[in-house]
């Protein structure tokens, strides 16, 4: 269940092993705390326009879009980071240089610089995320939450580190003084790192050693949010029997005999085998929640998602998703 | 729709003249585990074979005898099929410092060699650059063909979140070492002083004043001493590059794509069998990994119905609760193979030519050479019998 400590979060970074369903997940959380009249925003920070992608618009600009309605009159707005766009911001507000923007633009100015200081892009989105967090206007925040689809678990401490980032930077200057405002946001109770898995061997061990290095990095690990969970048909009992290839196969048969299925030996070897197989499966995925169980965060368990849309999760998952997180206590 | 060409591996590893297989896909996919398997069926089946991979789990890793990046082949202890077939398996991970490094040494005299390698700027290139370790993989490849010790060269690709990284990276860091800044950096040595950078003036004035503004003056010293060491072997670096691009259009080379059924997964592998053949690079055909297939033929509609009849008998009826799950379950089997054909189906109807084996999924992750065989007998098509252990 989400904790209280969660409920007081502003900023949620969403994070995990590629190929979870991290964006997905984000965009459920956006729409899940926008619900009932609240207004989020969305923000994708690694240029593939995953967001846009998702909720099937154009490509999301450096600006903040509506981008869906949450039940109840709440908004969520997306936005697409870019670290060009976000220095070039920079140098326009500080040191009035907007005009010769499309100048360094051309000359590969960013490149260069991240290059050379590969913090640099980190320290850039990350700023900007803050920006839209701490906004305010007539004294109210102008969002009541901010989710951010964060880089996969292997790059996101890093990502998140930004006074080790910093340490490759000038030692003045705005862009320094900025990040020393996004190393306060980030670490303080005001934001929250989860961590989207599957109930698989590989994912798990990711999620784990991430939510280690989050608690080195003293950076606050929010929930956990287990993906794609599959009902497991099996009582509960004959579980682990099933899972080392003992299936009462005579068993199978007299009551599939006794509701009128008579079915030839092929047929039932086959039906066997599948069970042994959801056997397995359920074996391990009971081992992988016990795991993570004793990382003793808040589990969150989202059902995998039926329908195939025509190109990838349809917009009608994300809502499913998002009831599935209210009625486990997101707010 | 027809059925998909079949895609026979043992063709394309029985054939002498395939010298280079490169396995990609998105990240997540099982392309290192396919890389792996698909060596050791060359392997058993008589060639001599080096896999290169990157960044493998460490199960898997240990699987082949890695314990520690090395760059440089080891031999895996051979199996009793490898010797029946008097072939030869070498397996090795990717350094990509290490190969980056020996690539200057190679290059500059020692002395220069020394100053690169301690140059920050080089630090950070060689460690951080997006696409540095596609460049490195493809450098990899090239000294393992070159070496002439294997008749096979098997590699997997980086992790990239996309598939397509692999052809674009080392454009984007040749592209980058040959950029515009880095030749106004490296102009005064090679003009011999300040005439150059006179003449690209105001630019070069606010580039250099804008960088020192986020990084401080000393990065910008750095990447300059840099250029200017890295110039002169600019050139040869450049056309090794170019060189192994080349390589993966020659005759001999073979690209296996490998998805899961996956929306993203299928997406990634459709766009990199267009770039392939945009690119006249041979495609053997498609792994569809980790695919459900139903292993009993039962209609879903009929094994709910029964089910339901089932349930509604109550625990009353003692063999019930056992037969109704295994219905349902059943019945969410049928539900998530017809998704997957789906899936594919999709994927064949933009591809029709596209040769496809699917591997199903095994119930544990791959950890000693004997599941590393057995994927690769499902590789080639072969039935694993059902294990009743």
């Amino acid at each position: 269940m989400w904790s209280d400590e969660l409920v007081q979060a502003r900023l949620h970074v969403v994070t995990g092993k590629g190929g979870t369903g991290k964006t997905t997940v984000a965009a459920a959380l956006a729409v899940a705390l926008a619900t009932g009249g609240g207004r989020t925003l969305l923000v994708e920070v690694e240029g593939r326009q995953g967001i846009a992608h998702l909720f099937d618009t154009p490509p999301l600009p450096y600006q903040e879009r509506r981008i869906a309605v949450a039940p109840g009159g709440g908004e969520v707005r997306a936005l697409a980071v870019d670290a060009e766009e976000a220095l070039l911001e920079y140098f326009s507000m500080f040191y009035n240089l907007g005009f010769a923007g499309r100048t360094l633009r051309r000359m590969g100015v960013i490149e260069f610089a991240t290059t050379l200081a590969p913090g640099l892009r980190d320290v850039l989105l990350t700023g900007k995320v803050k920006e839209a967090t701490t906004r305010a206007e007539q004294g109210t925040h102008t969002y009541d939450a901010v989710v951010l689809d964060a880089p996969p678990t292997g790059r996101v401490v890093k990502f998140l580190d930004v006074t080790r980032a910093m340490a490759d930077l000038a030692k003045v200057g705005p862009i320094h003084s900025q990040s020393t405002g996004v190393v306060q946001l980030l670490h303080s109770a005001d934001t929250a790192v989860h961590v989207v898995t599957l109930l698989e061997d590989l994912p798990v061990a990711e999620t784990l050693e991430t939510v280690a290095e989050l608690d080195l990095a003293d950076l606050r690990p929010g929930a956990v949010l287990i993906n794609r969970t599959r009902p497991s048909r099996l009582p509960a009992r004959s579980v682990t029997a099933a899972a080392n290839g003992q299936v009462d196969a005579d068993r199978v048969r007299a009551g599939l005999l006794a509701a009128g299925l008579d079915l030839d030996s092929a047929v039932l070897d086959g039906l066997v085998a599948e069970t042994v197989e959801h056997a397995v499966r359920v074996d391990a995925e009971q081992q992988a929640r016990a795991r993570l169980a004793d990382a003793g965060m808040p589990l969150i368990e989202l059902p995998e998602l039926t329908e195939v849309g025509g190109d990838g999760v349809d917009l009608g998952g994300v809502y499913e998703l998002a009831e599935a997180l209210r009625e486990q206590g997101v707010r | 729709m027809r059925p998909p060409p079949p895609f026979t591996i043992d063709a394309l590893l029985d054939n002498r003249t395939t010298r280079v297989v490169v396995c990609c896909g998105a990240g997540g996919v099982g392309k290192t585990t396919t890389a792996a398997a698909l060596a050791l069926r060359a392997a058993e089946r008589g060639r001599s074979v080096v896999v290169l991979t990157i960044d493998p789990a460490r199960r898997l890793a240990q699987s082949l005898g890695l314990r520690e990046l090395t760059n440089n082949p080891r031999p895996v202890a051979p199996t009793a099929e490898i010797k029946a077939a008097g072939g030869q398996l070498h397996a090795m991970m990717l350094d990509m410092r290490r190969t980056f490094d020996e690539m200057v040494q190679a290059h500059a005299s020692p002395q220069r060699a020394a100053d690169i390698i301690a140059n920050p700027f080089y630090q950070a290139i060689s460690s951080s650059f997006s696409g540095t370790q596609e460049y490195m993989a493809m450098e990899k490849l090239g000294q393992l063909v070159a070496a002439g010790q294997w008749d096979l060269v098997v590699v997997d690709t980086p992790p990239s979140r996309s598939a397509l990284d692999f052809l674009d990276a080392p454009q984007r860091l040749s592209s980058f070492l040959d950029g515009r800044m880095i030749r106004l950096l490296s102009a005064p040595a090679r003009a011999g002083g300040r005439g150059v950078r006179r003449l690209v003036g105001a630019g070069f004035g606010l580039f250099a004043r804008t960088i020192s503004t986020i990084l401080g003056g000393q990065m910008l010293a750095d990447a300059s001493a840099f250029v200017q060491a890295f110039d002169t072997m600019f050139g040869g670096f450049r056309e090794r590059a170019i060189a192994t691009y080349e390589l993966l259009r020659a005759p001999g080379t073979a690209f296996v794509v490998i998805a899961t059924p996956e929306t993203d997964a299928v997406r990634e592998a459709a766009y990199f069998v267009d770039r392939l053949a945009t690119e006249s690079m041979p495609l053997a055909g498609l792994v569809l990994n980790r695919t459900h297939p139903e292993l009993a033929d039962l209609p879903a509609a009929r094994a709910e119905t029964v089910a339901e009849a089932l349930e509604q008998a109550g625990p009353a009826a003692g063999s019930a609760p056992l037969a109704a799950a295994v219905l349902r379950l059943h019945a969410d089997r049928v539900a998530l193979a017809g998704r997957e054909r789906r899936l594919l189906a999709r994927f064949r109807r933009a591809h029709p030519a596209v040769a496809v084996v699917t591997v199903p999924a095994l119930a544990a992750d791959v950890h000693d050479l004997p599941e590393l065989h057995n994927i690769g007998r499902l590789l080639a098509g072969e039935q694993l019998a059902v294990s009743r252990d």
